[in-house]
């Protein structure tokens, strides 16, 4: 890879203490994120996405979860082992991270501006007053109209797009070098999420920061982000450019969620191949982290060693990885 | 800078919270008039005493001298001492003791909720267990137990009111945390780098404080009872009128001159059912649920 690495996750392993017991809700987890690049992280529900980011948050549920082991490399730190205090000093600052639901995410007793103001004062040590200023620049920078005015306005004044584009600027107010952004678009309409990519990528080329976005939206993959990384059951399956993954999926997992994907811009009078799910359900928690391949239940492709082994991470060129026994036959 | 589309949505007056809380207060006629009674109450408690310049301790006419007659509006008492003068004093001093009282439980309350819903677990427990342990004290004689101890002086007074009071404000507030530490919006200001002091004063408090502000102004009318309960049965400071104070020791001759009792009753009958009236209010306005849109 051609850029700097800013990211490095090694061996991640987080657990959650369940009723059955402890599970691996993360297993192993190893990837990287390149200074301003945008790397997707795709998967169902439940397969580890968000987990992984508020592990790099540092924001692992207390005291149900907690991160086994691996390491989490940012600059020269490693955020597994920084103390609480460094953390939040980063988080926001270095790191911040928008969530899925903007009707929820903003504090409803304070206007947009005073939300904005206080990242601004906690990191940069500005004053009421240049905060203040810098908040309504802010505003302005994500499209909000009347930005003057509108920074004294409270969360339920303003909509859906508008509460997220708030959340962006938040969340972009100290230029961090990385934003997770888990779903941002999800609990949105769909002309909407098309406005908020706009925007996230015309702030990312302004601003230079790298952009990990969690989605299962495979048309917002495309849209964003120039590598992912495919999860399933707290590990990678794939990972690569967008173009090699899509074009070229070898997971049998990666296979299924891109043909279960209607293509809009098709002919609409050619003939389409039917959809096709995968049939099955995500593995139980408790069955996480055995040593087999956790899909081999809903493969087609299963053969017996998908059973006894867990596949290993192979490379097929240009960073294109992928853990499946049948990787060679599969494409 | 490049400029982005937007979903227009029209702007709106930016009308805060506490705007909105008051618009919908006054649209309850009962609340209203209960306040404008609260403010002439308060008035007349702070500037009576400057107006009506008759010492309430001292002797200014015969005994048992009925309203009206006389000169003295609300008659005298069983050693001549205006009840006019006493009740403008006593409103001071029921008052103080109910604001300050409540103002203490509120506090202790909080501190103690908030801390059991933020931290939960073992933290939650001991709080908790100790909330229990006050609210099953017989609160009437646990107070007079203090004031017995310490001396009937204003402040103990205060205190021993405040100490019996504030389990229902800390079972509210750990309530509020509980919920409310699971919202998105305190997961995003943990995301943004507030720590766990912030969360729980700048973040949860706020959002925690309509249903507390409802049993603060609650709870000064009941203050105002306890006080007027402990005076009653002459714990209270002797150098001081309180309206409570008037009751008791006019108590022997409730048969013969009524008024003595009555006139400061009504007094804290009337108060305290404007104090709740506005409780009641300001639930009303404060309540999600009832509140549109």
């Amino acid at each position: 890879m051609a850029t700097q690495t800013i990211l490095e996750v090694r061996d991640l392993t987080v657990e959650l203490a369940t009723r059955d017991g402890i599970s691996p809700v993360i297993d192993g987890l190893s990837f990287e994120v390149g200074a301003g690049e945008t790397l997707a992280l795709v998967g169902e529900s439940g397969c580890g996405k968000s987990m992984t980011a508020l592990a790099v948050m540092g924001l692992v549920p207390h005291p149900i979860g907690r991160i086994a082991g691996g390491e989490i490399r940012f600059g020269s730190e490693d955020l597994v082992a920084v103390g609480e205090d460094r953390l939040r000093d980063i988080r926001g600052n270095d790191i911040s991270m928008i969530f899925q639901e903007p009707m929820t995410s903003l504090n409803p007793v304070y206007s947009v501006g005073e939300q904005i103001a206080e990242v601004l004062r906690r990191h940069q040590g500005l004053n009421h007053k240049q905060a203040r200023q810098h908040a309504v620049e802010l505003l302005h920078a994500v499209g909000i109209p009347d930005a003057a005015a509108r920074v004294s306005t409270y969360p339920h004044q303003m909509s859906g797009g508008q509460r997220q584009r708030v959340m962006i600027a938040m969340a972009l107010a100290c230029k961090p070098k990385i934003l997770i952004a888990d779903e941002p678009t999800t609990a949105l309409d769909v002309t909407v999420q098309a406005q908020i990519f706009d925007l996230l990528r015309v702030l990312q080329r302004e601003t230079g920061t790298a952009i990990v976005l969690i989605t299962h939206d495979m048309g917002a993959v495309c849209e964003l982000a120039e590598r992912m990384m495919v999860m399933y059951a707290g590990r990678k399956v794939e990972e690569g450019t967008v173009d090699d993954v899509i074009a070229n999926p070898r997971h049998p997992y990666t296979q299924g969620l891109i043909s279960c994907v209607p293509h809009v811009t098709d002919d609409p009078s050619a003939e389409r191949a039917p959809l096709v799910e995968i049939s099955g359900i995500v593995p139980a928690l408790r069955d996480f982290g055995a040593d087999q391949c956790l899909f081999a239940a809903r493969c087609r492709q299963v053969v017996a060693r998908c059973a006894a082994e867990r596949p290993v991470s192979n490379d097929f060129g240009s960073g294109h990885r992928v853990a499946c026994w049948q990787a060679e036959v599969a494409s | 800078m490049e400029k982005v589309v937007i979903d227009e949505k029209p702007v709106e007056a930016a009308r805060g919270p506490i705007a909105e809380v008051a618009g919908m207060f006054v649209k309850s006629h009962a609340a209203v008039v209960a306040l404008v009674v609260l403010l002439l109450i308060v008035l007349a408690a702070i500037f009576g005493p400057a107006m009506y310049q008759i010492d309430p301790f001292e002797m200014v006419w015969a005994p048992f001298s009925p309203p009206g007659e006389e000169g003295f509006l609300l008659g005298t008492d069983y050693l001549g001492r205006d009840i006019m003068a006493g009740l403008l004093y006593g409103a001071r001093v029921s008052l103080a003791i109910g604001l300050a009282a409540a103002l203490m439980s509120v506090c202790i309350g909080i501190t103690i909720g908030a801390l059991a819903g933020y931290y939960r677990g073992w933290v939650e427990e001991v709080l908790m267990r100790f909330t229990e342990f006050f609210q099953v004290l017989p609160t009437l004689l646990f107070s007079m137990v203090i004031v017995a101890l310490f001396g009937a002086s204003l402040e103990v007074v205060t205190i021993a009111i405040g100490v019996v009071s504030w389990t229902a404000v800390a079972r509210i507030t750990r309530a509020e945390f509980l919920r409310i530490r699971e919202l998105e919006y305190v997961m995003a200001s943990r995301a943004s780098g507030a720590g766990n002091f912030k969360l729980m004063v700048a973040v949860i408090l706020p959002n925690a404080f309509p249903p507390i502000i409802v049993q603060a102004a609650l709870m000064v009318g009941s203050a105002i009872l306890f006080e007027a309960g402990l005076s009653f049965l002459g714990l209270s400071d002797p150098n001081v009128v309180s309206w409570g104070q008037i009751i008791g020791s006019n108590r022997p001759y409730i048969l013969d001159a009524s008024y003595t009792v009555t006139i400061p009753g009504v007094a804290i009958f009337v108060t305290v059912l404007a104090i709740s009236l506005v409780g009641d209010g300001l639930n009303d306005a404060l309540n999600p649920k009832l509140r549109q849109r």
